[in-house]
């Protein structure tokens, strides 16, 4: 650019068309050139964001869009609406009526359902008591899953693939089909586990475990149900776990188990902590395995919704409870999801 | 560095038959099912030294340094540290510190909180603990970065920072695996200074190992070469290079020239070997244990070769005749790639003292490659 060149920042446009005139040439695609000027950064970014890479990015965004959002939404606005004797069994939130004279456009937000699920004691009973069962089962997972992680992460690196191949296995089967085998186990009359204790000595003939409809059995089913979730963040982190810091610590005069507690254990958080949130989340709005393994006599959070949406067919009532539950567990996913990003940057 | 203070005593307790060994490794071996990693090895360690052991890849320095460490057992023989049996006691209550080749320091914690973590094991009250880290921080130039995570460090930092845990506990001996194999040539070279100055103000008996010979010229008091489990020499710098005691001593420490001959006179101060190829005898001023018409090879250094165009008085002792075949201008020095008449080469190091010679040497040229009585080393195995 010559110093006498007096250059022109702003962004314009001109249109090429055509040199020669006539029909055709005139049909012809006319041309637009723009010239970006101090507007270059932004339409770079801009045709770069939504071509290429952009484009991949957003196949998963609208997955999630359309899959999450969308019904996340409808249930939403049915939790704002009021049963109805209706298909679907709710009013709409906005009405048109017409009084004969005139039109009337109506929106109507209905609070009542979320006064309903949080003034009533059965309901917030129900919440703290899922959370309760589910903070538990977190905790029993994690008591188990860490010594078994641990075990997997330790053993000879030639047995690994088969012992991970083996926490996999039991997702081949159907869950339901695996909980109704842990009934056949707990049953009280010709269970397997009190056919065994009984066949050998253990407890006598007339006096059998009652353990099916107690805590205890929906418990095993929780625990045994969501265990890969925390075997396998752990194993993953505790297999990737430079062993030369526990010779390094032994080095420096600490014994292994002090050196267990004061290095491998700090190291394992990441994993512990993506294990719990993995079991805990889910465990808060599970419904089956009590339903399975307790029945009538236990209240979760769960079972409320799924009575209030199907027995009841209180639609509206049952959105607001799943979208409570959904708000009470952003908060343990909003610390996840800063927990992995924190990870992340620290380049583990 | 102490500088020209007081008159400096050689520091050669090898070389006293009173001196009382610090380390002794007694006939150890180390197999791993049917590899011996470590065969039948003995080398005597004197408080105070920086001792190298060097060698190639896979040469079992890592698996010797570990059994001192006490991460391996050894399958048979002994290790005594200051006149302990060490064989059964544990990495943990061995006072005896290693700096690792990953480093190995604790992701999780802060460079401050990884050197105390040794005085922590030992119950070191809390006033000692940090004056003891903080000195050691002084000692590594590292006190700004104290309260830093490891991964927030470069790579001389944190080699620093494994250095100074290593050495907070003033152990005995400290155990350096490859110490500087992770830094770049520019800081390798300065780190390696450091590291003496560091062995000199601490006291500590150093034991590093490493692959590299330049590293381990410059900073040992001796090294010991090893080859295949087994040791190849141990002496100081000077004499492994000088006086190599065998042809893989001698090749791998180094370039070297190396003919095959036999010894057709073998006198008390001094020897004369017939090569193999004919040519000139090669006259060397000193005796050798070899008997009269064994096999030998006569080692010399290129930088111990005079290049010159025309022959030299007489040519019929130490000197050979060959075409230049390949010149490197290195700067400092200029290498000369000799073909001989029987087709191998040679390779000698001239140093460039001068700007321009009045007579250069170029391709294709007759050369005569002659070396003093004392430049070639008589080696028998
Ligand atoms: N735990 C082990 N199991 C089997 N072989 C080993 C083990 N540790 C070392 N080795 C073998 O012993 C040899 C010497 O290894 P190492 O001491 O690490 O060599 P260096 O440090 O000299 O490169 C190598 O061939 C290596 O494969
Ligand atoms: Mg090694």
């Amino acid at each position: 650019m010559s110093a006498g060149d007096d250059y022109d920042d702003r962004p314009s446009a001109v249109l090429v068309s055509g040199d020669q005139g006539g029909f055709a040439e005139w049909l012809h695609v006319r041309l637009v050139r723009a010239r970006l000027g101090w507007a270059a950064p932004f339409v770079l970014w801009l045709v770069g964001r939504f071509s290429g890479k952009g484009m991949v990015i957003a196949i998963p965004y609208t997955f999630l869009f359309v899959f999450f959002l969308v019904p996340f939404l409808i249930v939403l606005k049915i939790s704002f609406s009021e049963t109805a004797l209706a298909i679907p069994p709710y009013t709409d939130l906005v009405e048109i009526l017409d009084d004969g004279f005139d039109y009337y456009l109506t929106f109507k937000l209905n609070l009542i359902n979320y006064w309903t699920v949080l003034s009533e004691d059965t309901y917030v009973r129900a919440y703290l008591n899922s959370a309760k069962i589910a903070a538990i089962s977190t905790a029993l997972c994690l008591l188990i899953g860490f010594p078994m992680a641990y075990a997997m992460a330790r053993a000879s690196e030639s047995i690994r693939p088969m012992l991970l191949m083996l926490v996999i296995l039991p997702f081949w089967t159907s869950f339901l089909i695996r909980v109704y085998a842990w009934i056949v186990i707990l049953k009280t009359e010709g269970g397997l586990l009190n056919t065994m204790l009984i066949a050998l000595g253990i407890i006598p003939p007339d006096e059998p475990l009652r353990i099916l409809s107690t805590e205890w059995a929906m418990y095993i089913g929780i625990v045994y149900s969501y265990l890969p979730f925390m075997v396998l963040p752990l194993y993953a982190n505790l297999e990737k776990m430079d062993l030369s810091l526990l010779e390094a610590a032994a080095d420096l005069g600490c014994r292994p188990t002090k050196a267990f507690w004061s290095i491998t254990v700090p190291l394992a958080m990441p994993g512990v902590i993506a294990g719990c949130f993995l079991v805990f989340i889910p465990a808060v709005g599970e419904y089956v395995i009590p339903e399975l393994m307790v029945g009538d006599n236990v209240r979760v959070i769960g079972r409320k919704l799924f009575t209030d949406f199907a027995s009841e067919r209180n639609w509206p009532l049952a959105s607001a409870v799943s979208v409570i539950l959904l708000a009470i567990l952003v908060v343990p996913i909003v610390l996840f999801q800063r927990q992995q990003a924190r990870l992340q940057e620290a380049g583990q | 560095m102490n500088t020209a203070t007081a008159a400096r005593v050689p520091f050669e307790p090898w070389k006293d038959p009173q001196a009382k060994p610090y380390i002794r490794i007694v006939n150890v071996t180390k197999t791993f099912g049917d590899f011996v990693a470590v065969d039948n090895l003995s080398i005597d360690i004197y408080q105070r030294e920086f001792f190298s052991l060097l060698g190639p890849s896979g040469c079992g320095k890592t698996t010797l340094l570990r059994m001192l460490a006490g991460f391996e057992r050894p399958t048979s023989g002994r290790i005594e540290l200051d006149g302990v049996d060490m064989s059964t006691v544990p990495p943990y209550e061995r006072p005896v510190n290693m700096m690792f080749q990953s480093y190995a320091l604790f992701p999780h914690m802060t460079v401050e909180e990884n050197i105390a973590f040794g005085l922590r094991q030992d119950r070191v009250p809390k006033d000692e603990r940090n004056a003891r880290v903080e000195e050691m921080l002084g000692l590594v130039q590292l006190s700004k970065f104290a309260k830093r995570k490891p991964h927030q460090l470069s790579g001389g930092q944190r080699q620093r920072v494994a250095l100074a845990r290593s050495l907070v506990k003033k152990p005995k001996m400290l155990l350096l695996d490859e110490p500087l194999g992770a830094l770049d040539k520019k800081l390798r070279e300065q780190t390696q200074f450091e590291l003496m100055n560091i062995q000199e103000q601490v006291g500590i008996t150093f034991v590093i190992v490493t692959h590299d010979q330049e590293e381990a010229m410059t900073v040992s008091s001796r090294i010991a070469v090893m080859n295949h489990g087994r040791i190849a020499q141990v002496a100081t710098p000077t004499e492994i290079y000088e006086f190599p005691n065998s042809r893989y001593v001698a090749e791998f420490i180094g370039d070297v020239n190396v003919f095959e001959g036999r010894l057709s006179e073998a006198a008390a101060d001094h020897v004369r070997i017939a090569p193999v190829g004919g040519g000139g005898e090669i006259y060397v001023d000193r005796g050798t244990s070899a008997a009269q018409g064994a096999t030998v090879w006569a080692a010399i250094r290129p930088e111990k070769i005079d290049v010159a165009l025309t022959p030299p008085t007489d040519p019929s002792v130490n000197c050979i005749e060959g075409t230049v075949w390949d010149i490197g201008y290195l700067g400092n020095l200029t290498i000369y790639h000799v073909r001989l008449a029987d087709g191998r080469k040679m390779t000698a190091a001239v140093a460039n003292r001068t700007r321009l010679r009045e007579q250069p040497i170029t391709w294709d040229d007759t050369v005569y490659l002659t070396w003093a009585p004392d430049s070639a080393v008589v080696l028998v195995s």
